[in-house]
């Protein structure tokens, strides 16, 4: 039997759409694979015009990026010659390392934060949703308004009045603050989400469960949660890439111990130079968690977003 | 098991009363069947003994002892609903094992197994224990709702119209089978349904339920040849009750408004001529369509019978039913 049905588009109609989609993969992409190349081009060649396609890897921009170098006297480079592979990328610039760079501990406040308050939206979101969903709020309307007006300005519109009140109540350049202020913006959606999935889901289940001897916590628990894990976690992906991507507030909230990466990466520049390719090895790093977080998710996050359009 | 008591139930949602005034006594072991059309009030009476919905008025006595305030769990009922509610991410295993496994039973895993492996075997589920939920059909889904009720033994068993989503070779097969399940355990069971025929063949008592009002009470039988109203008697039996002026014929009694003959309350070869409108042969059974004055009546007769359209048969009452004009009976108890 040929396959001829209906409803399967023809053979060249797969391949015109899948060029289409190839095509429009490759333009999104490119600025992706431009910054993955360029973290792995020497300072010359990152600045080349017309750009080099083809160019000698070095992992000089990676060397540069997690640490900090002086420069050094052709005498005593000779006289402590460089005993490791980044040393010597080092010394053939005439420089020493003189230590790590803060970009490893950006890192990681990035991921304490990021991690940290996307844990909290869910967490407190999905408790949220569930008593929007399943109770009878007094007001509850009103209140759902509510919550999702605080989304209808741009956050940073509130950016003085936050700066002035973390200050004063000392929240400012904390990790906690920072966690606080990222729980607040991504709530909101956290809520209006998750209370949909939560819609979802028949109140039957729970109704069982009841009867079957358990307490409307256990029915939470054990019912509940299995069957909204797919909005959990797609709840989970958008309030993960907001609160890392965030640029505006942590620029200026953050400076010493609570900075994270997004006000970091740009202050490479200044740093010796237009040191490019270590500005797009840090930004590759940057990447990769929320692209590994998302692949891990990634089956869930597409039924996040076309959710509502199909019934299951 | 236990004796349920509900003693003047009511409860409403906004202006509409879904249960009225019930008052009801199961008996211990009883298979009591309320029957009612779609908004009679049968599920909300359900949900009030199981403790999903609390009454406004009344009291639910299991064994004498109120439950009113108790939480679902602490009442030790089962449930089954009308809509199969397996939990979609877990095994029938499972499904079956979860309420013995609640913090209320807490069942050894042995006993569990067993239990399990017994109930399986009933429904003939055996074979799908080990399947998702969701990948069953859906009357397997049903008898695995079922056997959510029978692994444990309840004070009650409260089903709400089980087998309606059922093809009707399967809901034959599990009348019968919840029939035996019953007599077999001694269960107490409330069981609603829109369906006479499951009310007439599972029932040790029925109630009919019309508009939140507990109507009338009793045995299949009582209720099925005694109707209290002309409700009832429509609600049972099949085909349906021909219902007539009761001028029709003579003899009617003072006040009677409506003549209410079952098709086998009709006596051929005398009385008035009707004249025949349509013999139905179902097999089973052979139905005929009579007209009298403009009135359809329907009766049962001989498969073999060489009546055609358009011929004439005389008809008459053989004890008939006699309402007045809100639908009451006017000659109870005259009958018995």
């Amino acid at each position: 039997m040929s396959a001829t049905s209906p409803t399967e588009p023809g053979a060249r109609l797969k391949l015109v759409s899948g060029l289409l989609v190839g095509l429009y993969a490759l333009i999104t992409l490119l600025p992706l694979l431009w910054i993955i190349a360029t973290g792995f081009k020497s300072s010359a060649d990152a600045i080349a015009y017309p750009p080099k396609l083809v160019f000698e890897p070095t992992l000089e921009g990676y060397v540069n990026l997690f640490t900090t170098q002086t420069r050094q006297t052709p005498e005593m480079l000779a006289a402590d010659p460089p005993t490791t592979w980044y040393e010597r990328i080092v010394s053939e610039k005439g420089m020493v390392i003189a230590g790590p760079s803060r970009f490893g501990e950006r890192f990681l406040n990035s991921i304490i934060i990021g991690f940290g308050s996307t844990f909290l939206s869910v967490f407190l979101g999905t408790l949220a949703a569930y008593a929007f969903s399943r109770y009878r709020v007094p007001l509850k309307d009103d209140l759902l308004f509510f919550i999702l007006s605080t989304r209808m300005m741009p956050p940073i519109a509130v950016a003085i009045p936050i700066f002035l009140m973390f200050r004063t109540i000392g929240l400012s350049d904390t990790h906690a603050g920072m966690i606080l202020l990222y729980t607040a913006v991504n709530l909101s959606l956290a809520v209006w989400l998750l209370k949909g999935f939560i819609d979802e889901i028949p109140r039957e289940y729970e109704e069982a469960a009841l009867i079957d001897g358990y307490s409307r916590f256990h029915a939470f628990v054990k019912v509940v949660l299995p069957q909204a894990a797919t909005g959990i976690a797609s709840t989970a992906i958008f309030c993960l890439i907001f609160a890392w991507n965030e640029y505006a507030f942590a620029v200026l909230l953050t400076s010493g111990t609570a900075q994270t990466a997004p006000p970091f990466i740009p202050t490479i520049i200044g740093v010796g130079g237009r040191d490019w390719p270590a500005v797009a090895a840090g930004a590759t790093l940057f990447l990769l968690p929320v692209m590994v977080f998302t692949i891990l998710l990634r089956k869930h996050l597409l039924r996040g977003i076309t959710f509502g359009a199909v019934r299951k | 098991m236990a004796e349920v008591v509900l003693e003047r139930l009511r409860r409403s949602f906004g202006a509409t009363v879904a249960t009225d005034d019930v008052s009801l006594v199961i008996p211990d072991g009883a298979f009591v069947v309320l029957l009612g059309p779609t908004g009679a009030g049968k599920t909300t009476l359900l949900r009030l003994v199981s403790g999903l919905e609390a009454p406004e008025a009344g009291d639910i006595r299991f064994d004498g002892r109120s439950v009113l305030g108790l939480m679902p769990a602490e009442r030790n009922v089962t449930m089954v609903f009308q809509q199969y509610s397996l939990y979609p991410h877990m095994t029938v295993r499972e499904n079956l094992a979860f309420p013995l496994r609640s913090p209320r039973l807490r069942t050894p895993e042995a006993e569990i197994a067993r239990k399990v492996g017994e109930v399986a075997e009933v429904l003939r589920i055996a074979h799908k224990l080990d399947n998702r939920a969701t990948a069953l059909s859906g009357g397997e889904m049903q008898r695995v709702s079922i056997g959510r009720a029978l692994v444990r033994t309840p004070a009650i068993h409260l089903m709400d119209e089980p087998l309606s989503s059922l093809d009707a070779k399967l809901r034959a097969d599990l009348r019968v089978e919840l029939k035996r399940i019953q007599a077999t355990l001694g269960a107490t069971l409330l069981y609603v349904t829109h369906d006479q025929i499951e009310a007439m063949t599972m029932a040790t008592h029925v109630g009919v339920l019309d508009q939140g009002r507990l109507v009338q009470f009793g045995s299949p039988r009582e209720v099925y040849e005694d109707p209290a109203t002309l409700h009832v008697a429509i609600r049972l039996g099949l085909p349906r009750i021909n219902t007539l002026p009761a001028d029709l014929w003579p003899g009617a009694p003072a006040g009677a408004r409506v003549i209410g003959l079952r098709p086998e309350h009709i006596a051929t070869g005398r009385g008035r001529a009707a004249s025949v409108q349509r013999v139905e042969h179902l097999g089973d059974q052979t139905r005929l369509h009579l007209r009298l004055d403009g009135h359809e009546i329907v009766t049962l007769i001989d498969p073999d019978t060489d009546l055609e359209p358009g011929d004439s048969l005389a008809i008459e009452p053989r004890n008939p039913l006699y309402f007045d004009a809100a639908g009451g009976r006017i000659d109870r108890g005259d009958r018995r």
